[in-house]
């Protein structure tokens, strides 16, 4: 029994909420040594992070309660022991690192205070505590760590800070990381560079890594053992390399087959003609910070074009300058011809049913307050020419139907719906304009894979039925690679690479492709492995 | 969790929308019972001064100040007389016409401008907005009651000029809340998606914009509807406010007063008026913020349920 470090036998745990009893794991079994990194594999509401919580005794009870089971940490019961005694576990022997770091880490103390308190609240020596944390920073991999010392969280980007808590995590040597979807929030080329710290930190001091996680990319890169995790259970366990070749439970089957990036590439199309929208030369500044510095941007009836960049690459910036939501401040954007920059307002009132847009988010990109019906209905309620009164409801049933839902489903509120079923309402809405080109602003990337996978299957079978373009923005290029016919690579306000994705995913000319392309995660871990050693060799050829 | 599927309830849209409203009101008794109230308040207002503005103002010299629950003088005396005899219980239904005139057309009047001039002020980022705003900080800055006092100097103090007054002292509570509402909701995805489909800036105001804040709104608008009657019972004190013989509930709490050590009862009946008026629309607004919101209104329909 107690040759693991860390053992959750049977553990069952429930939410009391006013819909009932919700039982978030059911018998659950893990069990973490020494130097091993775990990762649990879920979906959102797998209840893949409730076991965790459970360890750092941080499941608000009540509403939640925990029926069965025993955590045992180097043999002995956490769940029999007092408050007090969890509290010295805490941070000491098992230190956990969250999503989004700004908003755990104290606005108010410089990030060199915050370490040295970690130090000091769980005993460390109160001179030496200073020195510790500079070597923290140092070792996490701050640039300048005496000056960071003095700096506060927002100081830092986002990668760093991921680092500054990896540093607070480590301040008391724990034996156990648990690393809840560390990487999510952070872009590509940040995230190799995150799981290989952390790598090196397990390696340099032994301790057991749990790692958290939706994505399978990172389980091939960093686990050892994986725990696939689906409604509350436990569907599969073992070594991350075995599960991905020889899946035995259909859910693990599906999620592999799920995840983007292995599909044919499609073939280069024809590019005569007219082309559907053009952009020429298009500057944007917020303030000082100069968005995008001349992009230039073709896109073909019927053709999908992918942006793919980092946060702050201003491609965001480009689908709204296109659809004059943020008027860009030269430039023009043709539109079969027609300047929309120049256009009097009544005429690009006709043209907004033309371009249309699916957000990211669609929490929030519905309106809480409308049913179904009413949000698909007000495209009609706008432009009315498009449809007569007495058909709209039959024209929202088969709208509905063409997304995947039902039609009794337009009389029910948005909240009502799991995030991929919103996103489909985003869609049908979109499509009840009968728009030519339809921008998606990262429309998958808050989506679970195998829903992900779903929503691009549809967008693709409409592009087919619709003759549809698409202009599709992402950070994440194996949803890319599956789905555009063109790439445009993004970086600082630029287009650095464009081409037809198989020239582009093949054969990237320039390093910036090439450092995006072997950062980003393949599920597989073979491809994996030598995708790493491909990466290690590329840092060696460009510095930094 | 991620609620995938919530069972699909039949939706009562065949019973008609008026009992469903009643369903989900009987649902929270505590609302239910403050409807009930401030139903019979409304009444009093409707009719009080008709059916007995005659009795409410007869004197009677020889029942000063009587005592409550003394039912020898008659069923109108059952919560005393005040100083001039005349009985507290009448007094207090008739001056309830004047007392929600008031209260409500001030509490309208501002809610409606204010709001008005909130989503203006918020929506747009013209001039418009800035000369708005310090409109607001200056009525802000300006005493309330020193506003009050010179223009119902200059002009006759009336209940329309009453509710003028009050109104403009109350603007800036809506325009700040309002404005502050707007200028997070206009950056939501929603209100982008709306323009994305060629909305007009009217539709995504009433349309997108308006229902969110409505909710907030209500709410300050019933903790207001206090305010205001106490604020008209300290212009009546002043002398300035509602003139005798006409009576509101806070000029009978405020005539009262000097008799409050002798017979406490002068203030006391018409201050529970105001607080179980207050009281009721408080629990009132609470369920129809809850009715409202779509994500929020499965719990009284579940209650409802239960209960019958």
């Amino acid at each position: 029994m107690a040759d693991h470090l860390l053992e959750v036998c049977d553990l069952s745990v429930e939410f009391h909420t006013a819909a009932g009893t919700v039982k978030a794991v059911q018998n659950v079994n893990w069990h973490l040594d020494r130097g091993e990194t775990l990762a649990i594999l879920g979906e959102s509401g797998s209840g893949k992070s409730v076991s965790a919580s459970a360890v750092m005794n941080l499941i608000d009870m009540p509403p939640g309660k925990i029926t069965s089971g025993r955590i045992l940490l180097n043999g002995q019961d956490m769940l029999k022991m007092t408050a007090e005694e969890r509290r010295r576990i805490n941070g000491a022997k098992i230190a956990m690192i969250f999503q989004d770091p700004l908003a755990h880490l104290n606005p108010v103390y410089s990030v060199g205070w915050q370490i040295a308190e970690a130090v000091v609240t769980h005993g460390g020596p109160k001179d030496k505590a200073k020195a510790r944390a500079l070597d923290l920073l140092r070792r996490v991999g701050i640039p300048e760590p005496e000056l960071a010392m003095g700096k506060y969280p927002h100081q830092f980007s986002g990668g760093q800070r991921q680092r500054l808590m990896i540093a607070m995590a480590l301040a008391c040597k724990p034996d156990i990381l648990i690393a809840d979807e560390p990487t999510t929030a952070l872009d590509v080329t940040v995230q190799a560079q995150v799981l290989a710290l952390l790598e090196e930190l397990q390696a340099e001091t032994g301790m057991g890594l749990l790692l958290i996680t939706h994505d399978l990319g990172v389980v091939a890169e960093i686990a050892d053992r994986v725990v696939v995790m689906n409604g509350g259970c436990i569907v599969e366990t073992g070594n991350a390399a075995e599960v991905y070749r020889n899946p035995a439970h259909p859910y693990t089957r599906k999620l592999i087959d799920a995840a983007p990036g292995k599909g044919a590439m499609p073939e280069e199309r024809d590019r005569s003609g007219a082309p559907l929208l053009e952009a020429v030369k298009l500057q944007k500044h917020y303030g000082a910070f100069h968005a995008l510095k001349g992009v230039d941007l073709t896109i073909m009836p019927g053709e999908t074009v992918a942006v793919v960049g980092e946060s702050g690459s201003g491609k965001s910036t480009l689908a709204r300058a296109i659809l004059r939501l943020d008027d860009p401040d030269s430039g023009s954007i043709l539109y079969r011809g027609q300047d929309l920059m120049t256009m009097h307002p009544r005429e690009l009132f006709g043209l907004r049913r033309d371009l249309q847009m699916v957000f990211q988010d669609p929490t929030q990109s519905l309106n809480p307050r409308m049913t179904v019906f009413q949000l698909i209905a007000e495209a009609w309620v706008i432009h009315p020419d498009i449809l007569p009164k007495r058909e709209w409801k039959a024209r929202v049933a088969e709208l509905l139907e063409k997304v995947g839902m039902k039609p009794e489903h337009a009389r029910r509120y948005p909240h009502q719906f799991s995030g991929g079923q919103r996103q489909r309402i985003a869609i049908a809405r979109a499509l009840a304009m009968q728009p030519k080109l339809i921008v998606c602003d990262e429309a998958v990337s808050a989506l679970d894979v195998s829903i992900q996978a779903q929503v691009i299957k549809l967008l693709d079978g409409l592009r087919r039925e619709f003759g549809l373009s698409y202009l599709f923005i992402a950070h994440d290029l194996p949803v890319v690679r599956d789905f555009a016919d063109r790439v445009i690579v993004m970086k600082s306000g630029q287009i650095v690479e464009e081409g037809p994705v198989r020239q582009i995913f093949d054969n990237p000319v320039q390093p910036y492709t090439q450092a995006l392309l072997a950062a980003s995660l393949d599920p597989d871990p073979e491809v994996q492995a030598a995708r790493r050693i491909a990466r290690e060799e590329l840092q060696q050829r460009i510095p930094a | 969790m991620s609620v995938t599927d919530i069972p699909t309830k039949t939706e009562p849209r065949e019973r008609g929308a008026v009992s469903a409203w009643l369903s989900m009101l009987w649902a929270d008794k505590l609302a239910f019972f403050a409807a009930l109230f401030l139903l019979i308040v409304v009444i009093c207002a409707l009719f009080g001064p008709l059916m007995f503005g005659d009795l409410a103002t007869r004197q009677n010299l020889r029942g000063r100040n009587a005592p409550p629950f003394d039912l020898e003088r008659g069923w109108a005396y059952v919560l005393g007389a005040d100083a001039l005899g005349r009985p507290l219980l009448l007094r207090i239904i008739v001056a309830a016409q004047n007392t929600i005139m008031v209260a409500a057309g001030a509490v309208l009047a501002s809610a409606i401008i204010g709001c008005g001039l909130g989503l203006i002020a918020g929506y747009s980022r013209k001039r418009a907005a800035q000369w708005i705003m310090r409109l607001g900080d200056v009525i802000m800055s300006f005493p309330s009651l020193l506003l009050a006092v010179i223009v119902l100097y200059m002009l006759e103090p009336s209940v329309a000029n009453i509710i003028i007054v009050l109104a403009i002292t109350r603007i800036p509570v809506y325009l700040r809340t309002t404005r502050a509402e707007v200028l997070e909701i206009r950056e939501r995805m929603f209100v982008q998606a709306a323009k994305v489909m060629g909305a007009s800036d009217r539709r995504i105001v009433f349309r997108h914009i308006l229902p969110v804040v409505l909710p907030t709104l209500i709410t300050i608008a019933t903790l207001d509807f206090a305010f205001v009657m106490l604020a008209e019972s300290s212009l009546s004190f002043l002398g300035i406010g509602i003139q005798a013989p006409e009576i509101t509930w806070g000029l009978m709490v405020s005539q009262g007063r000097q008799y409050l050590t002798t017979a406490w009862w002068l203030s006391f009946w018409p201050g529970l008026a105001i607080i179980l008026t207050t009281l009721s629309l408080n629990l009132l607004s609470n369920w129809l913020r809850i009715a409202l919101d779509p994500a929020q209104r499965w719990r009284l329909e579940m209650r409802g349920r239960k209960n019958g």
